[in-house]
């Protein structure tokens, strides 16, 4: 106890507590109005868990691949927001091309899986080029120098996407067995949510089962630890790090088409806005831990769907849901302040010496 | 005489291990000391316990009245601490000249505002500042090497900037880790040497982790071994050398019959 | 020592293949069209042949370098390998477009693409394409073989003439507009009218022609500069180092900036009106930039929310003096002080929390908090305050005694005193206490603390004086357009900045000049090219990052050490030990 005395308190744990505070009354002090007021059922509460967590399947999906490749490269791989806009926006044509000849909904399932393995097929390719391209030549090079890349390529990727599909909104063509929506107990459910949670729910436990149980991802584990260890013990390093890329790319891009269920638009900056909140859900939940980034995708689907208007609307905010962007990245800035190492996270933001 | 350095039941845990567990250890003003022990015995953690990198979990460590624990690395060097690191950390894409300047920051007043009006006072610390660097730079050996850029000096003049960096600084108490690592003979003969002077003619008492068994016999007024984190032996050169404790640590159990052979491999 | 064994002709195959790719790429995301219209040399090619034929002639070029030493020969037969198999990719690309419709996908897949690609002239054009592609990887193979000398000689001279026929509108503008000033030139000076429009007439008529550049001229002109490149190659190399100077070098020191302070003051009458909104946009760049080199550059904090303390600049200039939102009604000099000092505030709000982070981190918290600042500005929940979608009109303009600067020109004085004031305070800090704290910290923060840096304040300082730069631009910027917008304080400004001080090359303040005028002017210059600015940027950033990380203008290290009358110690033989007097 005494110790802790000793550390001075500065002037910057004043600020950052004193901001700290103040947000949080803010939040506890906009919930009470809110819930007070009345104006929301609680159907409305329940609709909009359950569009958070669809929401939070798919950030899990695109966290997926920034935690893998920090877990193994210690690199915030910036250009995986295009990973994962690569895959729904050239899948989008075959998806469209397959509704308009029919065979979609002669046949929704294969036609789906069609859709899903060319969207996975292409952000992994996307995710594999960039490494070997971009990242491996910079693997000993200073911090700053392979995220520079990683920006530059996220630009140059986007652009080339616009280049090549144009730089309009292409809308995506919803199977006619997802339209819908189900009804239980009064609360009305989409059927593409059903599908995102599930479809999000399945790849999760399937890319755990991958890390955890298969060599391969006894392997990934063991380079992330140490990589002159993992060379020693015969692991082929570059090899295994462009599998974590590929596995990063494939769950980006199976995360693109369950996006695009929800949000049944796509183009070139697709990735920006879904990339960042995911990385957040991968701070949040400790980047470097899968179970973290699901735990923390999820959570944060939550206060993304329900946060504004739970804490905004009590305190008289007009159009909450303008700020849902703005909540989801002042956690970020306020996780990596508090508690850099997210919630399950054990991997330190800052380590000294 | 007086203490510069005290340490008192020092303990630092990473997660369950402990890397340091209760390590008394004293320094005596204007002495040699060495602590030496194999690898992983925690002697770099207790570096950096010292110059705040890390703060131990237990116990204190007073440098001559202040108490440095829980301090931040930059305010342990403005009470007059200064230290080298294992694999030379220097400032690369910087020239040598600026490396030492960097090291006399503390000493310096010119904020940002004298910085970009640079009136005859900064103007005037400049000056100095780079007098005393000049001979700072012959003072270790390096005249003539101010304008490169630090990444391009050979390894062994790479050490001697280090050294030069923390003494700008003007410490009273240098922490040397590992300073002849990588050295030929004649390279550790002059380091051992260069030692010495920075005691005899600047003042500076030193505390130096050191492999080669050569060195630190001939050089340590006072040697403090650990293994496992622990204190195991303290004493002067012959008496480690003697110690049993110390020649099971460095090799093996088994080995403390065959005394006359270790000991010759204590000596270098 | 194991080498790798390399297949001269398994390289070539695979350097071929690499071209097309490129090529295709370049062909499928528009470029080449865009660029069809462009010619460099009139008549004989045009930037788009340029772009879909270069990545053969740049990889024959590597492939020579990375299979050598082989006879002259067979990296001759490599190169026309690599240049074959390149241009029958695309040739491939074209037949595919006649079976497939490709534009259902890729919507620059049209007939003009491939009539690009087979010089009008439709199938037998495809032998065009590949003899053309086959010329190319010779070449660029063959040029390798040349003295090393020579070839970089001619690879300079080949890009001057591209740099030169891209070029011509700009030139050609401005020459005219030269002639016309000419017109009210007083009696006594009509000689220096005639020079002028002889002058112009000579480079209209003679250099170039109504598009690109002559061809006898391209002749010439590639000759000149490849001797002078010979010769410049030819001379020793200074050093990238500063020292103190002699008393020559400091006299020519000064007429230079002398000079380069003239040129910029001259610069909207030597290009024209046309060009002042260009200048003015390069300026505000500048301005950024100066203020990110200090993060960024110097300190090696990466913020990739810039923008925000832009935005809060801009904001702050408009909540204080229009007269719409009617709050304070400042004049524009009244409010700069309270703007700017909003700025700091909101730089030292930012800075003090996060700047405990390590690089990565760090890019990413100043990325949110721009999105932040955005979004709040965009929202209707502010909106009485910054007015929401529609932003604040009527901002109040600079005013100097009863002159209103409101012209573009008068603006750019605006900025360039600004850049002035600005890039000296860099100029200064770069070498005081404080910069060299800021250098150590970007170099290794673990060790600059332990040499005595509180690290966080240091940080800090570095952090607030961006973002007074930032707000400085961005109140001028209010001022300059009377109003801001939500829309225009996007990631997009932050990424601008950033990749103009890195290609200008980090920490370098004449960097930041090279990298503004290279990447804001050029998309303003070439209109084909502003669609592809940010494929660019980015392609720059990652090019770069892999081979030159120091960018196109490195930072310079001024010489302390050494007096005027003293010599370097060779490397050689090393100096005198430890025997020397003590100090």
């Amino acid at each position: 106890m005494l110790r802790t005395w000793r550390q001075r308190i500065t002037l910057t744990d004043i600020v950052v507590w004193a901001i700290g505070v103040a947000i949080g009354a803010v939040i506890i002090i906009g919930t009470i109005a809110t819930l007070r007021s009345g104006k929301y059922s609680a159907n409305t509460w329940l609709d909009l868990t359950v569009k958070g967590l669809a929401l939070g399947g798919v950030y899990a999906l695109i966290a997926m691949g920034y935690t893998l490749v920090y877990g193994i490269l210690r690199m915030i791989n910036f250009a995986h927001s295009e990973v994962f806009m690569s895959g729904p926006f050239t899948a989008v044509f075959l998806a469209n091309a397959l509704s308009r000849s029919g065979f979609m909904d002669r046949q929704p399932l294969i036609g789906m899986l069609l859709v899903l393995a060319l969207s996975i097929a292409v952000s992994m390719t996307i995710a594999v080029l960039l490494e070997r391209i971009a990242y491996r030549p910079l693997r000993h090079a200073p911090r700053l120098v392979p995220l520079i890349t990683a920006i530059g390529a996220s630009f140059f990727l986007q652009y080339v996407f616009r280049g090549l599909y144009g730089s309009g909104f292409q809308a995506y063509a919803i199977p006619k067995v997802l339209q819908g929506s189900i009804t239980i107990g009064g609360l009305r459910i989409f059927n593409t949510q059903i599908a995102v949670i599930l479809g999000a729910l399945g790849m999760m436990f399937a890319l755990y089962a991958i890390v955890q149980w298969t060599k391969t991802g006894k392997a990934m584990r063991a380079v992330s630890e140490d990589k002159e260890a993992a060379a020693l013990m015969g692991i082929d390093v570059d090899r295994i790090i462009s599998l974590t890329f590929a596995l990063g790319g494939i769950s980006a891009g199976a995360a693109g088409i369950l996006y695009a269920l929800l949000f049944p638009v796509v183009n070139f900056i697709m990735g920006f806005i879904p990339g960042l909140k995911a990385f957040t859900a991968a701070v949040l939940g400790g980047i470097g831990n899968v179970p973290g980034a699901f735990l923390g995708a999820m959570i944060l689907g939550l206060i993304e769907s329900i946060g504004p208007n739970l804490f905004l609307d009590g305190l008289g905010v007009p159009t909450p849901s303008q700020l849902k962007d703005a909540i989801a990245f002042t956690i970020l800035v306020f996780i990596l302040i508090f508690r850099p190492t997210g919630i399950l996270g054990e991997r330190m933001a800052q380590s000294k010496a | 005489m007086a203490e510069v350095l005290v340490s008192k039941k020092l303990t630092k845990r990473f997660g369950g291990l402990e890397a340091l567990s209760r390590i008394d250890l004293e320094v005596q003003e204007n002495s040699i000391q060495s602590i030496i022990g194999p690898n992983g015995a925690g002697k770099t953690t207790f570096f950096n316990c010292v110059t705040g990198f890390y703060t131990p979990e237990e116990g204190e460590i007073f440098f001559y009245t202040h108490n440095l624990t829980g301090l931040s690395p930059d305010r342990v060097t403005k009470l007059g601490v200064a230290r080298t690191y294992q694999n030379i950390r220097l400032f690369k894409n910087m020239t040598v000249v600026e490396n030492i300047l960097v090291g006399m920051h503390p000493h310096m007043k010119a904020g940002l505002i004298q910085g970009i009006l640079r009136d005859r006072a900064t103007r005037r610390e400049e000056q100095e500042s780079l007098e005393e660097a000049r001979r700072l730079l012959r003072f270790v050996g390096l005249r003539g090497r101010g304008d490169m850029m630090a990444m391009n000096l050979p390894y062994g003049e790479q050490r001697r900037l280090e050294i030069a960096r923390a003494v700008a600084s003007r410490p009273k108490l240098l922490l040397l880790d590992e300073p002849t690592a990588g050295m030929n003979p004649s390279e550790t003969q002059d380091m051992v040497h260069f030692i010495r002077r920075l005691r005899d003619e600047l003042g500076i008492t030193i505390l130096l982790i050191e492999h080669q068994m050569r060195v630190v016999m001939n050089i340590s007024e006072l040697i403090t071994v650990l293994d496992f984190g622990e204190k195991i032996a303290e004493g002067t050169p012959a008496q480690i050398q003697k110690d049993t404790r110390v020649i099971e640590a460095y090799l093996g159990r088994g080995a403390a019959s065959g005394l006359g052979q270790q000991q010759s491999a204590l000596a270098g | 020592m194991h080498t790798k064994s390399i297949s001269p002709w398994k390289e070539a195959v695979q350097a071929g293949l690499i071209a097309g790719a490129i090529a295709v790429l370049l062909n499928l995301v528009g470029m080449t069209t865009a660029f069809s219209g462009r010619y460099i040399v009139s008549g004989w090619f045009t930037m788009g042949q340029v772009l879909f034929l270069v990545p053969m002639f740049i990889l024959a070029y590597t492939t020579a370098r990375k299979i050598a030493p082989q006879p002259a020969m067979h990296t001759a037969l490599a190169g026309l390998v690599c240049g074959v198999i390149g241009s029958a990719v695309q040739a491939g690309l074209v037949l595919l477009g006649q079976v497939v419709n490709l534009r259902a996908m890729f919507i620059n897949a049209s007939p003009q693409l491939f009539e690009i690609l087979t010089f009008g002239r439709d199938l037998p054009g495809l032998l065009l394409l590949l003899l053309a592609g086959s010329i190319m990887g010779v070449v660029g193979a063959v040029i390798f073989l040349l003295p090393e000398r020579l070839a970089k000689s001619v690879l300079q001279a080949l890009l001057w003439i591209l740099l030169l026929g891209l070029l011509r509108d700009l030139v050609s503008t401005v020459t005219a507009q030269w002639v016309i000033k000419t017109k009210a030139f007083p009696d006594w000076l009509g000689w220096a009218g005639v020079l002028i429009t002889s002058l112009s007439t000579f480079i209209n008529k003679t250099i170039y022609s109504a598009s690109g550049l002559k061809p006898l001229s391209a002749i010439v002109l590639f000759l000149l500069v490849g001797a002078w490149a010979y010769w410049r190659y030819g001379r020793p190399k200074r050093a990238r180092i500063t020292g103190p100077l002699t008393r020559r070098q400091q006299t020519q020191r000064v007429l230079g900036l002398g000079g380069i302070a003239l040129l910029f003051i001259l610069l909207p009458s030597i290009l024209g009106i046309f060009f002042a909104e260009i200048l003015d946009n390069v300026g505000l760049y500048i301005l950024m930039g100066l203020g990110l080199n200090i993060v960024v550059g110097f300190a090696g904090l990466l913020d990739l929310g810039y923008v925000a303390f832009y935005a809060i600049g801009a904001y702050a200039m408009g909540v204080l003096t229009s007269p719409e939102l009617g709050f304070f009604n400042l004049t524009f000099w009244e409010a700069l002080p309270f703007a700017l000092l909003a700025t700091v505030i909101a730089g030292v709000i930012l800075g003090l929390p996060i700047l405990k982070m390590r690089g990565d981190y760090l890019a990413i918290v100043t990325l949110g908090f721009g999105e932040i600042v955005r979004l709040l500005a965009l929202s209707d929940w502010l909106r009485p305050w910054l007015g929401g979608t529609q932003g604040i009109q009527r901002i109040g303009q600079p005013t100097i005694g009863s002159i209103i600067l409101d012209s573009q020109q008068d603006l750019y004085y605006l900025f360039l005193a600004a850049i002035g004031i600005v890039a000296f305070i860099a100029w200064r800090l770069k070498d005081s206490r404080i910069g060299r704290a800021w250098m150590a910290i970007r170099e290794d923060e673990d060790v600059a603390m332990a040499m005595g840096i509180n690290h966080v304040a240091t940080k800090l300082l570095a952090f607030a004086t961006g973002a007074l730069f930032s707000g400085l631009a961005g109140t001028i910027f209010a001022a300059k357009l009377h109003s801001v917008y939500p829309h225009s304080m996007n990631f997009l400004v932050s990424i601008n900045v950033l990749s103009l001080i890195i290609i200008g090359g980090m920490g370098s303040i004449p960097g930041v000049f090279v990298g503004a005028f290279v990447l804001i002017a050029a998309p303003d210059l070439l209109r084909e090219f502003a669609e592809y600015r940010y494929l660019a940027y980015g392609a720059l950033l990652v090019a770069m990052m892999l081979t030159r990380p120091e960018g196109l203008w490195p930072e310079e290290r001024r010489r302390l050490e050494l007096h005027e009358e003293e010599g370097e110690v060779p490397l050689g033989e090393p100096p005198p030990v430890l025997n020397t007097p003590g100090g």
